[in-house]
């Protein structure tokens, strides 16, 4: 069973609160959801999107067709419905058939509902409507009516029973005229398969979670789309978990908080955009030369500068690399699903406190706002590496900060033990923090930071092959691509075509030898990217002498579909 | 108790002689001694420029931080671990400059922070251009016919930003300076101490002669530092007599007063390993 219903209509119309209720409820009837939502940067007015994709398998992206569309405007209808599956159904605001059909395919049937006409009935406000079209969608797939109350009742509960009663009666009187109306329904039936439950998260929560397992006690950010979900999910549960959650003046002090934070001893986080991350790299190498742990999550949207403020892209990657002045070891994770995200939250601060560098998790829009249905995650284990705890400090004599050590990691404190007293310094400096210029010393130093490279290389983990090894093509991506790729790797099984999936998690220190092996060993590589340049088929090429042999791109602002990738893969195989 | 001597190190300034850093770095080694805290018990966090150095000189906890950037630091230090006691000190260009906006929000915020600016009224370690304190018409490197932009008043601005103790120290005085810095120390909330300090090298206006023949001390006229329009009176001030000491001071609640998740412990004696998150993965179901 597979089937993607979508609601649209204009921001304010209350579409991210309908999607996401309806990802839930699927999820509740122990099915599979992936959902994805795009809208534009404003407020009122403008077209909003949110597809919700279900299925009894897991499912790993949105889909680039449309089974079941919600339009809550007209314009939601002339947007989307060439994205229309071959028998879908359109549902929307009115009485009966209008003349023109929205000049949509005659296959594709119209379900005129007249939600405006339900609210006023019932005296309801008409933003409402939302909640009766997702009644409606229940009655046209015969689902679970009683999931949606239950749903409605969790949901305004802080509202009170007033507002959950008037929610659910409009919600049933959706449901009823649908049944009155529209008998048949959509044809489509889809039942809850039991009743496990999973978390229905997205990338940025999933982070956050990650984050607060891994014993997170400092946040601090400065509001960016679309790393702001995990500043307001983290806000939220500041008392929960009693952390200090900082909305800062700006993404400098948003940083430089979290170092002076981790400094002092707790582990501490900070993210934001491209256009944020670009204020925070002078930090980001103050940071390093000072050898004080710091996570940052930079969640990608389309560039240059305020680009595409509420789309996605991959394009920041070289960015993340690069950015801030110097020679000086980081480590860049991109996890590509809601699951890596809480993992990579989890391992990052443990790499950042184990060789005591920032540590970035890339992400970008798609990953960070889109919801996966995933089983509960485990705890975090904790590793802080070096961190000397009281006993260890009370017997501490001579201290030295950056204390030369052959893995070039030295001992770490927090400050305020009455035995040790030593200063952190962002000029080069000698082993007790102390300014030093001269040559030796700066070589010496050099050494001992990039040094930690040898032991992070051991630790990190391997790439990840996806389908069968020695496939006819292998497809090589980072981050969000991997769900849509994941599942166009099912389409093009079935259309007969062999292939597996590099993903690259770790893409700095970069894997050069592991890759390399995969990449030599594989008849035909493809990379997909989100992006322009191919930044990471410019990575592999830099590192291990291989071009890949084809570039799969987009750049327009929206992540990949399924399709798309696959029926591009098949135009390359064949006109090459 | 700690004594004055606690507080060296055997490391020997940079500074050009007769700097007037040395002035203040041995009024902020006496504020410190008389503060009655251990020196493990601070964290002096530095910025860029001629100061920068100076977390070398002090034997206390001391952080070489980034230019313009002190208080952010500052801040994130005193949120994670408020037992330290947080000193943050930068240059006129450093946080007047660049700084700018970290310096207002950190005010508004009313941290237990104390502030200690060297004030030149240039930059001095880039060898000598205008500064944001500089007076309209100094002529320097980067302004060779003049600034045309007035100075920044660090005083109204302090008193308009929310610093709950505001004064001017001069470094040609430092056992005024040293009394100032115990009670910015020992004042719950945010202190600004904004110090004339002369710059041998480059400043051939505002010299220690200069200051001398102006300054005189605000307790020596029996003024009461508790008046916001008094205090607006005596900031503005800057002609032939040139006020130092204690300009404005109030009680009122520090940020950290009103952090509900540090008041029973400081986010550093939290536990890092063991966190139940089951309860919050709830709200996805």
């Amino acid at each position: 069973m597979e089937f993607s219903w979508m609601i649209g209509g204009e921001a304010g119309f209350g579409i991210m609160a309908s999607g996401l209720t309806m990802s839930k409820a699927f999820a509740r009837g122990g099915l599979h959801v992936f959902d994805t939502v795009e809208y534009p940067s404003l407020i009122r007015g403008g077209h909003n999107s949110y597809q919700v994709r279900v299925s009894d398998r897991e499912v790993f992206s949105h889909t680039g067709y449309i089974d079941l569309l919600v339009a809550l405007n007209k314009e939601t209808v002339h947007l989307h419905k060439d994205e229309m599956a071959p028998t879908g159904c359109i549902v929307f605001n009115g009485k009966e058939d209008p003349e023109d059909r929205f000049d949509v395919h005659a296959d594709i049937c119209l379900f005129p509902i007249p939600l405006s006409e339900i609210v006023q009935n019932l005296g309801v406000k008409s933003i409402m409507q939302n909640t009766a079209a997702l009644g409606a969608t229940f009655g046209l797939i015969g689902y679970d009516l009683t999931i949606l109350e239950e749903l409605l009742t969790e949901i305004f509960q802080r509202k009170g029973e007033k507002i959950i009663q008037s929610n659910i009666k409009v919600a049933r009187a959706g449901y009823d005229f649908v049944m009155e109306n529209h008998p048949g329904g959509t044809g489509i039936i889809i039942k809850p398969t039991d009743n496990h439950r999973r978390l229905v998260i997205n990338g940025n929560e999933a982070v956050g979670l990650g984050a607060l397992s891994a014993g997170l006690r400092f946040y601090s950010a400065y509001p960016m789309t679309p790393a702001s979900g995990l500043l307001h999910f983290l806000a939220a549960e500041e008392q929960n978990h009693n952390l200090v959650v900082k909305h800062t003046e700006d993404e400098l002090a948003a940083i430089l908080m979290a170092i002076g934070a981790s400094h002092a001893g707790v582990r501490a986080m900070t993210a934001s955009s491209g256009g944020g991350f670009a204020l925070m790299t002078e930090a980001l190498g103050m940071a390093a030369m000072t050898e004080t742990p710091l996570v940052v999550m930079v969640a990608q949207r389309p560039g240059p500068s305020t680009g595409l403020a509420t789309r996605s892209e991959q394009g920041d990657l070289r960015f993340v690399m690069h950015a801030s002045q110097g020679d000086f070891l980081r480590v860049v994770m991109a996890p590509g699903d809601v699951s890596e995200c809480y993992w990579a939250a989890g391992r990052a601060f443990n790499l950042a406190e184990k060789y005591q560098i920032p540590v970035l998790i890339i992400t970008d829009k798609y990953l960070t706002e889109s919801h996966k249905t995933v089983e509960p995650f485990e705890p975090v284990t904790v590793d802080r590496g070096l961190l000397l705890n009281l006993e260890e400090m009370d017997a501490v004599s001579n201290y030295k900060r950056y204390e030369l050590t052959e893995s070039g990691i030295s001992p770490r404190v927090m400050p305020g033990h009455p035995n040790i007293i030593f200063d952190a310094n962002s000029n080069e400096h000698n082993e007790y923090g102390h300014d030093l210029d001269n040559p030796d010393n700066r070589t010496i130093m050099m050494d001992k930071r990039m040094n930690k490279i040898e032991s992070i290389v051991k630790e990190l983990e391997e790439p990840v092959i996806y389908g069968p090894p020695g496939a006819d093509v292998t497809l090589v991506g980072w981050g969000s691509t991997k769900g849509p790729i994941l599942e166009a790797m099912l389409l093009m099984t079935e259309n007969n075509i062999s292939v597996n999936f590099l993903q690259i998690i770790f893409i700095h220190p970069f894997p050069a030898e592991k890759v390399s092996d995969i990449l030599k060993s594989s008849k035909f590589t493809i990379g997909v990217e989100n992006n322009k340049e191919a930044q990471l088929g410019g990575v592999i090429r830099e590192r291990t002498g291989i071009e890949l042999n084809k570039k799969i791109l987009k750049y327009n602002g929206r992540p990949f579909t399924p399709e798309e990738i696959a029926n591009r893969v098949m135009e390359v195989m064949i006109h090459g | 108790m700690a004594e004055l001597a606690d507080f060296r190190t055997p490391i020997k300034p940079v500074w050009c002689p007769g700097c007037g850093n040395f002035g203040i770095l041995a009024a902020l080694r006496g504020g410190l001694a008389d503060s009655g805290l251990e020196p493990h018990q601070f964290m002096i966090v530095s910025g860029i420029g001629c100061h920068g150095a100076v977390i070398q000189y002090i034997n206390v906890n001391g952080f070489h931080s980034i230019h313009g950037r002190t208080l952010p630091v500052a801040t994130g230090i005193r949120l994670a671990n408020h037992e330290l006691k947080v000193i943050a000190i930068s240059g006129d260009g450093d946080g007047y400059g660049i700084g700018m906006g970290h310096f207002i929000h950190a005010m508004r915020r009313n941290l237990d922070i104390t502030y200690i600016v060297h004030n030149n009224k240039m930059y001095s370690l880039t060898t000598g251009q205008t500064s944001p304190t500089s007076d309209k018409g100094f002529s320097t490197k980067s302004t060779p016919f003049g600034s045309i932009e007035i100075a920044v008043n660090p005083l109204t601005l302090a008193l308009s930003s929310g610093a709950s103790f505001i004064a001017r120290g001069f470094a040609g005085d430092p056992p005024h300076l040293r009394k100032l810095i115990t009670e910015a120390i020992t004042h719950k909330g945010f202190s600004l101490i904004d110090v004339l300090q002369p710059c041998v090298t480059f400043n051939k206006v505002n010299t220690n002669d200069f200051y001398k023949e102006r300054v005189y001390k605000l307790e020596d006229e029996g003024y009461e530092p508790v008046d916001k329009a008094a205090a607006y009176e005596r900031a503005v001030e800057w002609n032939s007599r040139v006020p130092i000491g204690v300009i404005y001071k109030e009680d009122r609640p520090t940020y950290e007063d009103e952090v509900v998740t540090i008041q029973d412990m400081p986010l550093v004696k939290r536990p890092v390993e063991g966190v139940d998150i089951t309860r919050t993965m709830e709200q996805f179901m």
